[in-house]
């Protein structure tokens, strides 16, 4: 694996330069999802890409594989420019992306066909990736016979198999159950340790923080909005590294922090005197439900936590990861009902209220929340109470957002007013109409 | 249940727009342009006369032999015409956008209507052999098995998940590779179970295409229709049954030896991740997996095919530049130019043909109204089938045991071509007197009423058991359980089939409305005795008014009523 000799200094196998992608809209508009990204990746290391969802890491990961065409910018392949997916790159896919009616074997030895390996040659290779990723026995076996786990070793030896010299890897855990994912964690770290892996560099996006940390040299993070590379980590521990070291634990504080922060500037205030910044119509909302939010609130009044709760245990103890616990705090936040800042979450005082309060209370409260602290909603409502029939189509709205964020966006956008706008009884949503509309909405005079 | 791969045309759009348009002024062009080539042929051709049926039933093998030839030689012109068509209207934006309207108003053709103009232009091609009949024959079968096909192929070819897509790319396969890779065994449930629709549906057309009669001149090819044709020429109700029973034969032994197999094979290729407690393999299938002489056979056979789909032909894809990209703007203007050019070519062909043949307005008023005789007589027959058929259906779908066995009898009923059956109602008309049009009518729904019957004991089957277990619980009962819990439930799978019935019986129209009994013609008023009247006549123009008009019907009935109704079903009746 080491063919460089001593006197060549090595030059990075993957060089991405000023990236940017954007959304294309109607020859207006553009959206970005990435923005002045530069990875350099060398031989022989780990590199995380960790953010949030949305965060456009696995569009870098698809700009990377030569899938997709960056806007602006250029990927350097071994110094030469990537024009399509290149030999040396194999990817592993979230959803493990198997054919089912191909067996393990036959999806095994996909890449090789297209390569035009002769079957002998074939058969050779997909034994050897079979065996070293503990498949073997399996080559006969149809995907579905198969475990999550068990699918998602096919789709290494799959990677593994074209003996890429990079190997990416989007997400390859988060389809699978925790033990799972830490068993093929583990044996993945063990057999690149000791160097059994025909490959020389691995690039991961993850959302999870601590199997960033558990695994990764380096760890970039990204920030949301366009996603630009807003922290890049190297991680100091040997391999095997254990989750419960004091130093891991601190490292694993350490990011979240760096992803409660907020991205450009941070807040120089104090930031439980300024809640909800910045929140404007067209800020991008996720699908939280509210009784996960009310779930949340509720739990951070209670003790242990009595109104103050650090990240990292919270998901812990919630079961959560922080790209499903961070959306959470942020809507808290968002609607004043806590504060996010420097890894911890804690409750204001609007926030104890609504733990204290009783249903029909806490849809007034949480409809007061609305209104003064997310744009939209308090635009729909608006327009509601102007209109003579008190309906307005939700489309003229989804085109308002659409120019400012891409469609998908949009989608999660108003599917969130919808959900939060029902559950204060600020207004109701007719689906198939698609209209937002006032019925049976009790209206004070 | 695998019985269940809705139809195409359901999945699409609903609101007709400017490209409908445009497809349907090329194939009405088209369609002109073989009619101003027919008449011109037709004096060279002697009838020949060689082609004598024989009414002798030993000699039935051999036409069944002759018709099934037939069949397969058109489901192999319609699987060629499935790749390349429908993978062209996937692949390329814009022909795509032109494409897809042609093929749903290829789909809403009454076949049966054109298929004098396609005899006369195939003889031309062939004067004076039984090669052009051949090829008509096989062309009339084509034209009923291709749509549909070519149709669920592009819905799977759109549909290809995206992460498969993205795995074949970053492993760098060719676009031939990919093809036999991913997109043929992606869409291979939906292609087979409709290959299977297209078959049942051919029968239909191989019977009713093999004897041709075009002004005063017949021509028969051997076969099983042609025999039932001479049959009812001769009044020989023995013939009848004898034709009846080889049919019921070759049925049988293609559903057993074809499709049965071929169905639970392609269960292999359901794009689903979890073990479904399939069926019991159909006993071909498990006589080709377990002897060892038959599987060594099979995986030679799949090795052969392995190879060619590992052919590099092509060039690995590039990047994916779609997102990123706006289209050519300049390629769009001369594309949609040249669109409209040929469009307006071909609405002057269509105002040229009838206004050059003294076809005028009275004609045109004439064949809309007998249409909505026909259209009525489609609406009603589909009201009676349901009523008939969805509260047997949901009996029977609600019994496992049955449900199981009536499903292999109904999808063969769908399949045996109901014109055999026609004559024995004739006689029955005939004999009594009765009124031809209402006792003709039934005919028209008489082969396609089963896909009512299977679609709803397939929904019935399917309905889940904790629903079932709410009602129960709730003492739900009666008229309200029927209103609240079972029609709604089976609603989607219901208007799946009643569309399929809907259009089966517009073509039948044709062949349905006028009958025949030695020298006893029956005739009811509608727009298929039209059509078949022009036919006798050699009337090319007034055909070709009556094809048109009926077309016109069958989409505008597809898109008022089925499409938004099928829209509802699969809305309403999804949760999330």
């Amino acid at each position: 694996m080491d063919s460089v000799t001593a006197t060549t200094v090595e030059a990075p196998l993957l060089e991405v330069r000023a990236c940017r992608q954007s959304y294309h809209k109607d020859a207006s508009a553009d959206l970005l999802v990435l923005d002045g990204v530069n990875v350099s990746i060398a031989s022989g290391e780990i590199v995380g890409l960790l953010g949030r969802s949305g965060s456009g890491k696995s569009t870098l990961l698809r700009i990377v594989a030569g899938l997709l065409t960056p806007t602006a910018g250029e990927v350097l392949w071994r110094g030469a420019p990537v024009s399509g997916p290149t030999l040396g790159v194999a990817m592993v896919f979230q959803s493990f992306a198997l054919f089912p009616w191909l067996t393990v074997q036959e999806n095994v030895e996909l890449g090789l066909e297209a390569q035009g390996v002769a079957r002998a040659k074939r058969d050779e290779l997909s034994e050897t990736a079979l065996d070293l990723i503990g498949l073997g026995g399996y080559a006969s076996a149809y995907p579905k016979e198969l475990s999550g786990g068990m699918r998602q070793r096919v789709g290494l030896a799959r990677a593994l198999v074209v003996h890429p010299d990079l190997l990416l890897m989007d997400e390859p855990f988060s389809a699978l159950d925790v033990l799972t994912a830490e068993t093929l964690r583990t044996d993945l770290i063990d057999l690149w340790s000791e160097g059994k892996l025909p490959i020389k560099s691995i690039l991961m996006v993850t959302h999870n923080i601590e199997e960033a940390v558990l695994m990764c040299d380096r760890i970039l993070v990204f920030s949301s909005n366009p996603g630009r590379v807003a922290n890049e980590l190297r991680v100091p521990f040997p391999h095997p590294r254990n989750r419960h070291d004091a130093a891991f634990r601190q490292f694993v504080d350490d990011i979240y922090a760096i992803m409660t922060r907020r991205a450009p500037a941070p807040p120089k205030t104090s930031a439980a005197a300024a809640p909800a910044v910045d929140v404007t119509f067209a800020t991008p909302l996720q699908p939280v439900s509210t009784n996960l939010l009310a779930g949340l609130i509720e739990t951070l009044a209670a003790p242990p936590y009595s109104g103050k709760a650090d990240l990292p245990a919270l998901a812990a103890a919630l079961q959560l990861e922080a790209d499903e616990l961070l959306p959470m705090g942020e809507a808290l936040q968002m609607l004043g009902f806590g504060v996010l800042a420097e890894g911890d979450l804690h409750l204001t005082d609007s926030g104890r209220d609504f733990a204290n309060a009783d249903t029909d209370t806490r849809k007034t409260l949480f409809a007061s929340a609305l209104r003064a602290h997310v744009p939209l909603v308090a635009a729909i409502r608006r327009t509601l109470d102007e209109r003579w029939n008190h309906r307005a189509a939700a489309v003229r709205f989804r085109d308002e957002l659409e120019d400012h964020m891409s469609p998908k966006y949009a989608e999660d956008t108003l599917r969130t007013v919808i959900a939060w706008g029902r559950y204060a009884e600020l207004y109701t949503y007719d689906e198939e109409a698609a209209q937002f509309s006032l019925e049976d909405i009790e209206v004070p005079a | 249940m695998s019985s269940t791969v809705h139809p195409a045309l359901a999945m699409r759009r609903r609101l007709p727009n400017a490209w409908d348009l445009a497809g349907l002024l090329c194939v009405f062009g088209l369609i002109m342009a073989f009619a101003h080539a027919a008449p011109g042929t037709i004096q060279p051709l002697d009838s020949p006369q060689a082609l004598v049926v024989d009414l002798d039933p030993r000699n039935l093998p051999e036409y069944a032999l002759r018709t099934t030839m037939r069949m397969f030689a058109a489901l192999a012109a319609s699987l060629l015409f499935t790749f390349t068509f429908a993978t062209w209207a996937a692949k390329s934006r814009r022909a795509g956008i032109v494409l897809i309207p042609i093929l749903d108003v290829l789909q809403s053709v009454p076949i049966l209507g054109f298929l004098s103009f396609t005899t006369v232009f195939f003889m031309s091609l062939f004067p004076g052999r039984v090669l052009g009949l051949e090829l008509a024959a096989i062309f009339a079968i084509f034209t009923s098995q291709a749509w549909n096909m070519a149709f669920s192929f592009y819905q799977s070819l759109i549909t290809t998940p995206n992460d498969l897509a993205e795995a074949t790319q970053s492993f760098r396969l060719t676009g031939w590779q990919r093809f036999w890779r991913l997109d043929v065994p992606f869409a291979m449930p939906g292609l087979v179970w409709n290959t299977m629709l297209s078959m049942s549906g051919g029968w239909f057309f191989v019977v009713a295409s093999e004897a041709i009669t075009l002004g005063d001149k017949t021509w028969t090819l051997p076969g099983i229709g042609s025999y039932v044709a001479a049959a009812l020429d001769k009044r020989d109700l023995g013939a009848v049954f004898w034709a009846i029973l080889a049919m019921l034969i070759v049925i049988l032994l293609y559903d057993q030896l074809m499709f049965r197999p071929l169905v639970a094979w392609s269960g292999k290729f359901r794009f689903e991740m979890t073990a479904s407690a399939a069926g019991e393999d159909p006993w071909l299938l498990k006589l080709l997996r377990r002897t060892q002489v038959l599987r060594t056979a099979g995986e030679a056979f799949a090795d052969v095919v392995g190879v060619v789909a590992t052919w590099r032909l092509g060039r690995p894809p590039g990047q994916r530049a779609g997102a990123t990209r706006a289209p050519s703007r300049f390629g769009d203007a001369v594309f949609y130019a040249v669109v409209t050019l040929a469009a307006i070519a071909a609405a002057w062909e269509v105002v040229a043909y009838i206004a050059g043949n003294n076809v005028g307005w009275g004609d045109l008023g004439e064949a809309v109204a007998l249409g909505a005789i026909t259209l009525l007589r489609v609406v009603v027959l589909i009201a009676l089938a349901s009523l008939l058929w969805v509260p047997i259906g949901v009996w029977i779908g609600l019994r496992p045991n049955w449900a199981r066995r009536i499903q292999v009898v109904a999808q063969f009923l769908a399949a045996f071509p109901a014109n055999l059956l026609f004559p024995i109602f004739v006689v029955v008309i005939v004999r009594y007197h009765l009124n031809a049009d209402i006792w003709l009518t039934p005919l028209m729904i008489l082969g396609t009423q089963w896909y009512i019957l299977f679609n709803v004991v397939a929904g019935a089957s399917a309905f889940p058991g904790d629903l079932r277990e709410v009602a129960e619980n709730f003492r739900i009962g009666g008229l309200l359980w029927w209103r609240k819990v079972i029609l709604p439930g089976i609603f989607p799978y219901f208007v799946t089939g009643a569309i399929t019935a809907s259009g089966g019986s517009w073509n039948a129209a044709i062949v349905s409305e006028v009958a025949s009994w030695g020298t006893d013609k029956l005739s009811a008023h509608g727009l298929g005795a039209y059509i078949a009247h022009a036919t006798d006549a050699g009337d090319f123009p007034r055909i070709v008014l009556g094809v048109v008009v009926m077309s016109a019907y069958v989409l505008c009935f597809n898109r008022a009523f089925w499409r938004p109704l099928y829209a509802i079903a699969t809305r309403r009746v999804t949760l999330g």
